[in-house]
């Protein structure tokens, strides 16, 4: 992952308070607090359900603190699910995945923003115009693809669906046509530079934040997605959903080694989250702004 | 393009060239530089192309080709057991839609799910970035805070919310047992079951909207606060004559990727309904129009229906987009 750059415009920029605005009282604070709990709550409790044993679980009160069964769960649902495995798939597919969009959609995103060319904004318009169309339309003849060519269980069959993304594009174009001056595409081309030349040397250097920014939300989008690996990937070669999902459906799952999955899940993205979260958040909010 | 290409070479070697590179023909200053001219205009011309393709090249491969194939299967009968064969059905997939209760109540449920989960969800959001708008100690905290859930995916998500509303056992009833409720359902019953699956929508995705809105209010001028301060408005007055009114645009972006989010509605549900989970509970209370595609091409094996159903939910989603752009237009003009 690259490092990413420092703190993007939007976070500063909101961080310091306007003049107008009105100081957050003790009632905000507290829905704050409410709100914040109902969103971390779930998640620690997975924690303490993991750590208990199935007959535990099926008991009233349900426990409310940590007990001593969790590593024993972890390395069952590590070896049934086949967890180690789906670990590394996962993030083989969402790093291949956010490496191609960033990329794809840097180049995407600079020609729209800068170059001119014959039927710019038609295809601009096609591109913002392929986010309405579902995943569901694909999934039938893409499975049949897939059982032909042979690809049932290959990391590629969940890659290449999602290696380029319309938002990103997106995403890409709108930063670009602010963040970079066309003047300076003009010197490096007055200097003889070509196209390429230019893109390196000029355009990534100056989308480096926003590609950063893109890179985390491909990844964690990669890293969550559902409906396709469950229809296009079987337990033998699975992602962490579709792992998860097989840990889930077993007639009589076994509740505490199912939460340990979702556990072992979902703390590789509160990892990213934790580190990257002021810049996922600032992507987030200048892709809105403008969307 | 207005700059023009330099005249003298002052490094040839530098130089990585796009598109075949042929060496010079002579050491001639003169056909050097045309030579370069040349390929700069060419460069110029087709790179942007270059730069274009990949996204459409991939959109053709993976979202326009399957698009127009899944129309075309929709029209043939086409079982999982034997994807070779196809046999020309007309309009006979669609009309078996037309006639199959779990269809309509598969649509229903869609629409059900859709407003419990987006309604709920956007308003709490728009009230979290007022919140989130004021002058705030450790701003940054309470926004990553918030998105806790977005980083946890559909699957982790639903399966602790599984146990959660167990109705035995469950921490929920519990909580309410607590409060003097009796235990609900939340499996089963028809109501408390969507309710649960939208549960875990809202969930997923409140704080995500909150930073959208966020971002929208944060654009808009201090001076129109101040001033309809100084008119004498309240806090309240303020957010709805303000506020709301500015966020417009936005609030109907959200609508719009919400409503396609909640057409799409799948895994939720599907975990929800644990072993079953494609039938969307013991009576279909739950099941989406996802889910019904999903029954009718990997477990009835009727590939043909499915792309039925994939298409039934395009023309839905269009027709909604049609709806919403006609209410955007309406509301920007009766401004």
């Amino acid at each position: 992952m690259p490092v990413p750059a420092p703190a993007t415009p939007v976070t500063r920029a909101t961080r310091a308070p306007a003049g107008g605005r009105p100081r957050t009282g003790p009632l905000g604070y507290t829905v704050l607090v409410l709100f914040t709990a109902g969103s971390v709550l779930p998640l620690v409790w997975t924690a303490v359900a993991a750590s208990h044993d199935n007959t535990r679980l099926a008991h009233t009160p349900p426990p409310l603190w940590f007990g001593g069964n969790l590593a024993h769960n972890l390395g069952i649902a590590w070896s049934d699910a086949n967890l180690g495995l789906a670990l590394l798939n996962t993030t083989l597919v969402a790093g291949c995945v956010a490496l191609g969009t960033v990329l794809f959609c840097t180049l995407a995103g600079f020609a729209f923003a800068k170059l001119r060319f014959r039927g710019r904004n038609a295809l601009l318009a096609v591109v913002v115009g392929t986010m309405m169309v579902p995943p569901q339309l694909s999934v039938v003849p893409l499975f049949a693809l897939v059982a032909e060519l042979g690809w049932t269980d290959r990391l590629q069959t969940v890659v290449l669906p999602t290696l380029v993304s319309a938002f990103g594009v997106f995403f890409m174009r709108q930063y670009l046509v602010e963040a970079l001056p066309t003047e300076l595409i003009e010197a490096a081309r007055v200097d003889g530079a070509g196209s390429l030349r230019v893109v390196r040397h000029v355009v990534l250097p100056v989308a480096r934040p926003a590609m950063a920014v893109l890179g985390m939300l491909s990844f964690v989008q990669s890293w969550n997605d559902f409906f396709w690996p469950v229809i296009a990937l079987t337990q033998d070669n699975p992602t962490v959903q579709v792992a998860l999902t097989g840990l889930g459906r077993g007639y009589v799952p076994d509740q505490a080694v199912v939460m340990a999955g979702a556990l072992l899940g979902t703390l590789p993205l509160l990892l990213v989250l934790a580190l990257f979260g002021r810049h996922i958040v600032g992507g987030i909010m200048r892709g809105a702004v403008k969307g | 393009m207005t700059s023009a290409p330099p005249t003298t070479v002052e490094d040839p070697g530098a130089e990585p060239a796009p598109g075949p590179s042929h060496p010079p023909p002579a050491p001639g200053r003169d056909r050097r530089a045309a030579w370069r001219t040349r390929r700069h205009r060419w460069d110029v011309r087709w790179s942007p192309y270059a730069f274009v393709a990949p996204f459409f090249l991939f959109f053709s491969a993976f979202g326009l080709f399957p698009l127009l194939w899944t129309g075309w299967a929709s029209l043939h009968r086409l079982e999982l057991t034997d994807l070779s064969r196809m046999e020309w059905a007309g309009a006979r997939n669609y009309l078996r839609l037309l006639h199959d209760e779990f269809f309509w109540n598969a649509l229903g449920n869609t629409f059900t799910i859709g407003v419990l989960s987006t309604v709920p969800q956007l308003l709490t959001a728009l009230c979290l970035a007022h919140l989130l708008h004021q002058r705030l100690r450790a701003a940054t905290f309470w926004r990553v805070a918030l998105l806790t859930p977005y980083a946890t995916s559909v699957a982790a998500a639903t399966l602790v919310f599984v146990l959660l509303y167990g109705r035995d056992y469950g921490l929920i009833n519990w909580a309410l047992g607590l409060a003097g409720v009796d235990p609900v359902d939340w499996q089963n019953g028809t109501w408390t079951s969507r309710i649960a699956v939208s549960s875990i929508v809202v969930w997923r995705w409140t704080g995500y909207n909150a930073l959208i809105y966020l971002a929208a209010m944060q654009a808009i001028p201090d001076e129109l606060y101040e001033s309809a301060a100084l008119d004498g408005a309240s806090r309240i007055r303020q957010f709805r004559h303000v506020t709301v009114p500015s966020l417009r645009p936005t609030i109907l972006f959200t609508v719009v990727v919400s409503t396609i989010g909640a057409t799409q509605l799948f895994g939720e549900p599907l975990l929800f309904g644990g072993a079953a989970g494609q039938k969307g509970g013991a009576s279909h209370q739950f099941q989406t129009l996802g889910l019904y595609l999903y029954e009718q091409g990997w477990f009835g094996f009727h590939l043909g229906r499915a792309s039925a159903v994939a298409w039934a939910m395009f023309l839905i989603l269009l027709l909604v987009a049609a709806v919403g752009g006609l209410l955007a237009r309406r509301l920007r003009t009766d401004r």
